[in-house]
Parts: structure tokens; C-alpha cells; sequence
């Protein structure tokens, strides 16, 4: 799952070390269209949708916190 | 009671007086009554839609809280947050846009239906979205407040309620509740942010927004009541002065009302958030409005943007997108959807004016593009090293300030042909010759000392931008004294002089 989130993560916007950067929102390395469009690629690659209630900063500022994300929106939304 | 009008004045040394000396112990207490008396200068009629709010608001909150978070009740606890919601976007709906909707009805199928001409209470958009995104908060699962006297000051605390900025109550309820010691820093810090405010709206705004006026024959924003002349006289180069000095304008009226409302918080020792971040610096449209109006931005980017990308529809829609149009335009085709969606909602909110609507939708376009496009610039980017260029930074800096000045321009002409008129002029009509300050009622005295005005006003921001270490209290007094003294001097009021209320109070 990590490499297929860096993938992605590469595909919304290159130039950024997305396996060590742990400060991506907070940094302004991705911004709120990043998001979406991130949002859009897992949807599309896990067939999961993210309720928003999960989409807070801190659950996009680095690979870890949106594995961690994810895991929790599959236990508590399937 | 406008900001900049001697009865809050009173008002505010009464209450500030009253916060630090007899009625300590009672501090946000105080605060709550003062803002209910605020409030009700307004109109007594006013009151009863906040309370309305205040009181649906809260009891959802503890509704929703009440009810246990398992998966078998999330449709109860959605259904209480949908019809609070409900509730009080009706209210600003039928308040807010009756007369418009009824309007456009009426001249799309032939009709004669009687406008209600309903008032729209002060500040009802600020509150309602405040408030609507409080319950959106509990509902996501953050604590609801328990006190309804607390809860009634979040949603009317009175420095904030006229223009924001719009809070999130896990912010401010850190703040607002707490004791507060007189402290002489804060005190003066307030003080003088709350001047640098005035200077902004006295000395420069309020002396602006005639010389538009006369430019634009009175647009949906600074309309003094009388008929708008829909087609400017003033054509061609003039447009560009109209839209150029409408930026210092608004950027003075709205930055100055942010500025007084912080530094009222201030002195009363309560933190709120910045509302802007430089924004006539950014070097892009999406940077611009990360820097303006910040906490409405956000509002709209957590409670509208978001929700709405991940809502079931467009999760269904990206996939029939990718399937029908391909992976590449697909996947875009929903996020660029949901940005117009948003922006329409975003100029909506402004006004119900088809002005507004088209400000909205041209910056959704605008961004759209600079989406479009950035892939491409970063490699022209790349290939000549331009970031480390100054001189390309200060054109990337002055290409954004005049798109969003020409942006604008829906703002400041009374309908939406007179401003594809007028900015059309600029290229067919442009008139370099009979270009004139003097006709437009600025003349060399004006002319210098609104230069001078905004020459301050950029030393201030850049030595606030850089100074690391807090100013003494000695060079505080003297910066408020000069202020003040500019403001007296320069500053347009007193008698026979029609006090403008702030640009922004009318959302």
C-alpha cells in the first residue's frame, strides 16, 4: 500500500520526498487541490471514499498518517 | 453602531473599563450582554434572528452529542445536523435572497409577484456560518458546549460579528472564556491595532469610495442608495484607475475592519485568528485567496470543498468521468465541478446579485486555468531558474494583483453588462488623452496624501513582517500617538461628512 500511495501521491504533484516528508499540508507541499485530487486517486485505486470528517490536515502531512487514515475509515465505514 | 463612529467608541471604553475593574470576575459574562447591546442597535428585530440561531444551534449540538457515535446511529445524529442546517440557511436564505430570486422569476416567466423587501439582519451571513460550521464540528465529533449563555457569546461576541473573522468555537472557546489580567502589552498592542484600522478605513477607504462612485456610477458594493447609471461614463483608462484604486479600497476597508476587530480582542486579552496574510504579495490566484479572507476560505474549503469531493455522487461520478472521457480529463472533470460549484456558492454568498455570482464563477475559471497551466510554467519555470529571479517574482506578484483587480471590477459596477462594457472600453475605447485625476474629484493634495497613506502603510507591514523581538512600550505610545494624529488630521469625518458603514458589513 505504501509504494501505491507514493504512486499517487507523485502522480498529484512531483518533486516532493513523500516517503521521509512528515509535514506535507502543515509545509504547504500540497495544498487543499492536491487533497481533492489525492481523495479522488485512493477512491478510484482502493474503491474506498474518505467521509470528510476525515479529511483534516493532519491525516495528509505524510504517507504514515494517510496508511493510519485509511486503515481507520476501512474498519469503521465497511 | 459602526467601528468607526464615536458611540462604539463609548461603548467600547465602558465596556473595556467595566472587563478590568468591577466586573472582572464576570468577564465573559459582561462580554455577552455587550454583545447583545451591540447587537441590538441594529434593531431589536435583529436580535430575535440570532437568538433564533443561537437557540437551534445549540440544542442540535447537544442533540447530537447526546446521541451514542456507533454506526447504527448515523443517520440520526446526520439527520440533526440536516435539519439545523436547514433551519437557519432558510432564514438567511429567505432574508438574504427573496427579493433576488423573486426578481429573476419574474422576468424569466413574465410574472408580477410583489418583492417582500426584507431587511437582511447585520451579519447575518457571519453568524450563520459560523454557527452552521460549529454543528458540522459536533457532528464530525467534537464537543458540543454544554452552557447556552457560553454558546450565545460564541455566535454574537460583538468585536467579530460585523465581518469576522468567521471562528471555529474550538479556537476561540480556548480564549473567550477564560480570565483575563489587565496586561499593559496586550493592552497597547491592541490599541495600536485598532488604529492602524481606523487610518486604514478613515484616511484611506472612506476618502476612495466617492472617487469610485463617480467612476463606476455606483456598483453593487458601494451603492449609496441613489440609482445606479448602468454604463459608466468613465471609459477605457479609467477602468484601470476604477479597478486600481477599488484594490487599495477594499483592501483598507475590509484589512482596517479586521485590524480594529483583533485589536478590540486584544485589549481584552482574547487571541483571535489573522484573516489575511499579505495577500497582494501572492504570486498566484490560489495563493491569493489562501491569503485573503483566510478564515472564509477555509470555511468553505472544510464544510463545501471537501465534503463535496467526497460525497457519494462525485465518487460515483469520477468513475463514470474516467470511463467515459479517459483517465487523464476524467479524473479532473469532478474536482473541476465541485471548484465551480464552490465558487458560485462563494460569490452567492456575498450577494444576491448576478454581479456577485459572476465575481464567483470568474474565479473558480481563473483558478481553473492556473491549474491547467501551472504543469506547464513549471517547466519554463525549471528551464530558466525564474524562482531565483526577483524581477520575475515581482511579475508574477503584479500579473495576480491585476487579474484579481479586473476580477473585481463585477464588484464595483451596477450590473454585470455594464462591466463587460467597461472592461471592454479598455481595449476599444481606451482613451489615453482625455485621462484625468483632477475630473474624478482627486486632486495633487489628495493625490499625495493618499500616497503617503500607503507608503505608511507597507513600512508598517514590512517592518511587522520582519521584526522579531516585540516593540517597546515607549515606541508603542509614540506609534499610537502619530497614528492618531494622522487619523485626526487626515482622516475623513466630522460633521456634513456621510461616515461610510464598512464594505463588508452588508454580507
Amino acid at each position: 500500500m505504501t509504494e501505491k500511495l507514493i504512486k499517487i501521491l507523485n502522480d498529484v504533484r512531483t518533486g516532493v520526498d513523500y516517503a521521509s516528508e512528515e509535514r506535507l499540508v502543515d509545509d504547504g507541499l500540497i495544498d487543499s487541490f492536491d487533497i481533492v485530487t489525492l481523495i479522488a486517486e485512493i477512491s478510484n485505486e482502493f474503491d474506498l471514499r474518505i467521509p470528510p470528517e476525515y479529511i483534516l490536515p493532519e491525516h495528509f502531512n505524510s504517507v504514515a498518517a494517510l496508511e493510519a487514515m485509511l486503515a481507520k475509515v476501512r474498519e469503521e465505514w465497511s | 453602531m459602526n467601528f468607526a463612529s464615536i458611540e462604539f467608541a463609548i461603548f467600547l471604553c465602558v465596556t473595556v473599563f467595566l472587563y478590568y475593574t468591577f466586573l472582572r470576575r464576570y468577564q465573559w459574562q459582561l462580554l455577552l450582554v455587550a454583545s447583545f447591546v451591540f447587537y441590538a442597535f441594529s434593531g431589536w428585530v435583529n436580535v430575535v434572528f440570532i437568538s433564533v440561531t443561537t437557540l437551534t444551534v445549540y440544542a442540535a449540538g447537544l442533540l447530537i452529542q447526546r446521541i451514542p457515535k456507533a454506526a447504527e446511529n448515523r443517520a440520526r445524529r446526520k439527520r440533526v445536523m440536516v435539519i439545523c442546517l436547514l433551519i437557519n440557511f432558510a432564514m438567511l436564505a429567505v432574508m438574504k435572497y427573496a427579493n433576488f430570486a423573486i426578481l429573476n422569476v419574474n422576468s424569466l416567466l413574465g410574472l408580477d409577484f410583489t418583492l417582500p423587501n426584507f431587511i437582511l439582519p447585520m451579519a447575518m451571513s457571519f453568524y450563520t456560518f459560523q454557527t452552521m460550521g460549529y454543528i458540522i464540528d459536533v457532528h464530525r465529533g467534537k464537543e458540543a458546549e454544554r452552557s447556552l449563555p457560553r454558546f450565545a457569546l460564541f455566535a454574537t461576541f460583538f468585536p467579530q460579528l460585523v465581518q469576522g473573522p468567521i471562528s471555529r468555537h474550538s479556537d476561540l472557546a480556548a480564549t473567550l472564556y477564560n480570565k483575563h489580567k489587565y496586561c499593559a502589552d496586550n493592552f497597547t498592542n491592541g490599541l495600536s491595532r485598532i488604529l492602524i484600522g481606523l487610518f486604514k478605513k478613515m484616511v484611506i477607504a472612506d476618502r476612495l469610495i466617492p472617487v469610485i462612485r463617480e467612476l463606476t456610477g455606483g456598483g453593487v458594493i458601494i451603492a449609496d442608495g441613489t440609482a445606479a447609471i448602468d454604463g459608466a461614463l468613465y471609459t477605457g483608462s479609467f477602468v484601470l484607475l476604477s479597478v486600481f484604486l477599488y484594490a487599495i479600497t477594499i483592501f483598507c476597508d475590509f484589512t482596517g475592519g479586521i485590524d480594529i476587530t483583533i485589536g478590540i480582542a486584544k485589549t481584552l486579552g482574547i487571541t483571535l485568528k489573522e484573516n489575511f496574510d499579505r495577500p497582494f504579495y501572492s504570486r498566484g490566484i490560489a495563493e491569493y485567496w489562501r491569503r485573503w479572507h483566510i478564515t472564509m476560505g477555509s470555511w468553505f474549503r472544510d464544510y463545501c470543498f471537501y465534503p463535496m469531493s467526497s460525497s457519494k455522487i462525485m465518487f460515483k461520478f469520477g468513475k463514470f468521468a474516467r470511463r467515459v472521457f479517459g483517465d487523464r480529463f476524467g479524473k479532473r472533470l469532478p474536482i473541476y465541478i465541485n471548484t465551480m460549484i464552490l465558487w458560485f456558492l462563494t460569490g452567492l454568498w456575498h450577494g444576491a446579485s448576478w454581479n456577485f455570482i459572476m465575481w464567483g464563477l470568474a474565479n473558480g475559471f481563473a483558478i481553473i486555468i492556473e491549474q491547467e497551466i501551472t504543469p506547464l510554467f513549471s517547466k519554463f519555470n525549471k528551464r530558466f531558474d525564474t524562482q531565483s529571479k526577483a524581477a520575475f517574482r515581482a511579475w508574477q506578484i503584479f500579473r495576480t494583483f491585476w487579474i484579481m483587480n479586473f476580477i473585481r471590477a463585477f464588484d464595483i459596477y451596477p450590473s454585470v453588462g455594464a462591466t463587460f462594457r467597461a472592461f471592454g472600453s479598455i481595449f476599444t475605447n481606451f482613451g489615453a488623452g482625455r485621462f484625468s485625476l483632477a475630473a474624478v474629484g482627486l486632486f495633487m493634495p489628495d493625490i499625495i496624501m493618499l500616497s503617503a497613506a500607503v507608503a505608511t502603510l507597507i513600512v508598517i507591514g514590512a517592518v511587522a513582517n520582519r521584526r522579531k523581538k516585540e516593540a517597546t512600550s515607549f515606541a508603542r505610545v509614540v506609534f499610537c500617538a502619530s497614528i492618531g494624529f494622522a487619523i485626526l488630521i487626515f482622516g475623513a469625518y466630522g460633521f456634513g461628512y456621510d461616515v461610510n458603514q464598512f464594505i463588508y458589513n452588508q454580507f
